[in-house]
């Protein structure tokens, strides 16, 4: 397939079209009618179309967006908040920033039929304090939607009233997850917190509450649009929809690319990207960002599906894929990596705080080749234990890398052990 | 700014506590939180002080150290990195003669790795202030310190 075949302009169909500073060029291209139609539907009916189109949370978890959606609807307690998570920061992503930039009111009208269809009373913008821009940009998006009646006391002459307020942060990855966003909300550190209840039960001041991507919530009016059935189509059985993919690393195109789900990183790479420059060969490609397997050149096949990737122990997350040629030597990268996560760690949880400066320690053991046969044992174990004994998901994830290594690279760890025979060498 | 003023127009709510302390911060001279601002919040807000000094240590954009007029954050993760992040420090520090987590002489730059800054299309890239930098070469560092300097001079 060619790239024009393998782009497919749902979520993006906006970029370059309207200026984004421009609410009316918005609505020149469609933009709030579905909100006008949802408005008179019931909200249960809104939420049923979003199962049947079987969304599925684009920031990297991969939980079915309907099922959330009528988690919050039932559950009790007043106020009800909606939060749109745009607190993007893992290594090699940057979706959630081109929409904000290009395309801000497509987000708030996804935000703002789901707060009716589970009458929220309240939302938060939470955009990472490193994105000052794409926070400039959605502050005058929000103006704009109340001046215009979307946002503000009785929407639209439906008797419903909802309004959202933008928040940024001050600088901490960990604020992605849902616990720590909410402590951060609430004039907090942001630390994780054992699940459950979650936060569509327990959320922002213990009150029901969703909290979801940005590219999910922009999903929202095409599902509306399309129909549920329709959008399903779209996509694979598995995983429904498009997928926005960040492309970087040593790429001749790097940059944004909207493709159907199903898609496979061979074509990403090879299609959208123009493969790698000076006629490199690939040595590794990580998928997702940071805390995402990495794989080599004969697994490109694989697809972007979540069905397929499973079988590999695996997933694509949120959409990152990194390409990285054969000067890279991958105990770099893996130190880079988990470097990252002990930097980012909040330092509550034992296994996340004291495990990931073990691995360093080890990891630097294997880099200067002093390492030894139980080093490795060691170092399987640990990972084995972060993952599965830290609070959050930072913890959980952040040895990913390392353990896919071990299995699709090992003897870059086995080479590496210091032998006798090595020592006289 | 005082920081009753900015209280006053944000409140004294805990949840308005880090943007308060982030817009103070960014309206001192040296981009940082001293203890006495601390006590200052605490008194203003009631929030306790232990739970301030918290907040302003575990966020990574504020500071209880002094730091430069001018932050130069270099996104130091992967994509960049692959990309050469590691000759844009060494440009960086050579061309302000400090050391990566320093700040000038003239108090004028503190240089600071970052996490990624999310324009890994246009790795590698530094942000300073609000100004993001992408696809650096050295003779591109060279020109943007001096632009910087200049706009330093002229005010």
């Amino acid at each position: 397939m060619n790239s024009n075949e393998l782009t497919r302009k749902m979520l993006t169909k906006n970029f370059g079209v309207i200026n984004p500073e421009s609410i009316d060029d918005y609505i020149r291209e469609g933009g709030y009618s579905e909100l006008e139609k949802a408005i008179k539907l019931d909200g249960k009916d809104i939420i049923n179309e979003i199962k049947i189109s079987d969304l599925k949370g684009r920031g990297g978890a991969a939980f079915p967006t309907g099922l959330k959606m009528e988690a919050v609807n039932q559950a009790d307690g007043f106020p009800k908040y909606i939060i749109c998570n745009a607190d993007e920061g893992e290594p090699g992503n940057f979706k959630d920033r081109y929409l904000m930039e290009n395309d801000p009111h497509q987000i708030i009208e996804g935000i703002i039929i789901c707060a009716f269809a589970s009458k929220i009373n309240y939302g938060y913008f939470f955009i990472r304090g490193e994105y000052i821009k794409a926070a400039k940009i959605v502050e005058n998006a929000l103006e704009q939607a109340r001046a215009r009646g979307y946002l503000g006391d009785n929407i639209l002459d439906s008797g419903f009233s909802f309004d959202i307020e933008i928040y940024t942060g001050a600088g901490a990855y960990v604020c992605g997850e849902e616990f720590s966003l909410l402590a951060t909300l609430e004039g907090r550190s942001g630390r994780a917190t054992y699940k459950p209840p979650f936060p569509t039960i327990c959320g922002l001041y213990n009150k029901p509450t969703q909290i979801n991507n940005v590219e999910t919530f922009c999903n929202i009016p095409h599902i509306l649009k399309l129909g549920g059935k329709e959008f399903k189509k779209i996509g694979t059985v598995s995983s429904t929809g498009t997928k926005l993919v960040c492309l970087s690393g040593n790429i001749r195109r790097p940059g944004l690319y909207e493709v159907e789900l199903g898609t496979t990183i061979k074509d990403i790479i090879d299609e959208l990207g123009m493969g790698v420059p000076r006629n490199r060969k690939i040595r590794m490609v990580q998928l997702g960002g940071a805390s995402g397997p990495v794989i080599p050149e004969s697994m490109l096949q694989i697809r972007l599906d979540s069905d397929e990737m499973r079988k590999h122990d695996m997933s694509f997350g949120s959409g990152a894929i990194i390409v990285m040629d054969d000067r890279i030597d991958i105990l770099d990268i893996l130190k880079r990596n988990i470097q990252f996560f002990h930097h980012e760690s909040c330092g509550k949880c034992t296994p996340c705080r004291e495990g990931l400066l073990q691995i360093l320690i080890l990891l630097d053991r294997f880099i200067d080749e002093s390492a030894k046969e139980s080093d490795l044992q060691l170092l399987e174990i640990l990972i084995e234990t972060i993952s599965l004994t830290s609070i959050c998901g930072l913890g959980q994830a952040a040895p990913t890398s390392v353990k896919k290594v071990l299995e699709y690279f090992r003897e870059e760890f086995t080479d590496r052990i210091h032998t006798t025979a090595s020592a006289v060498k | 700014m005082k920081i009753s003023e900015i209280l006053d127009k944000n409140g004294r709510t805990p949840d308005k506590l880090i943007s308060s302390l982030l817009e103070y911060q960014n309206s001192t001279l040296c981009n940082y939180l001293t203890e006495d601002d601390l006590r200052e919040f605490a008194e203003e807000t009631g929030i306790p002080l232990s739970r301030i000094s918290s907040v302003a240590s575990f966020y990574s954009l504020l500071s209880t150290e002094s730091r430069g007029k001018y932050i130069i954050q270099v996104c130091y993760d992967v994509p960049c990195y692959v990309n050469n992040s590691v000759n844009i420090v060494e440009e960086l520090e050579k061309n302000l003669g400090i050391k990566m987590g320093q700040t000038t002489e003239d108090e004028l730059f503190t240089l600071e790795f970052s996490s990624c800054l999310g324009c890994c299309d246009k790795a590698p890239v530094m942000q300073i202030g609000e100004n993001l930098y992408g696809n650096l070469t050295r003779d591109k560092i060279i020109s943007i310190l001096d632009s910087y300097r200049r706009k330093n001079n002229e005010q």
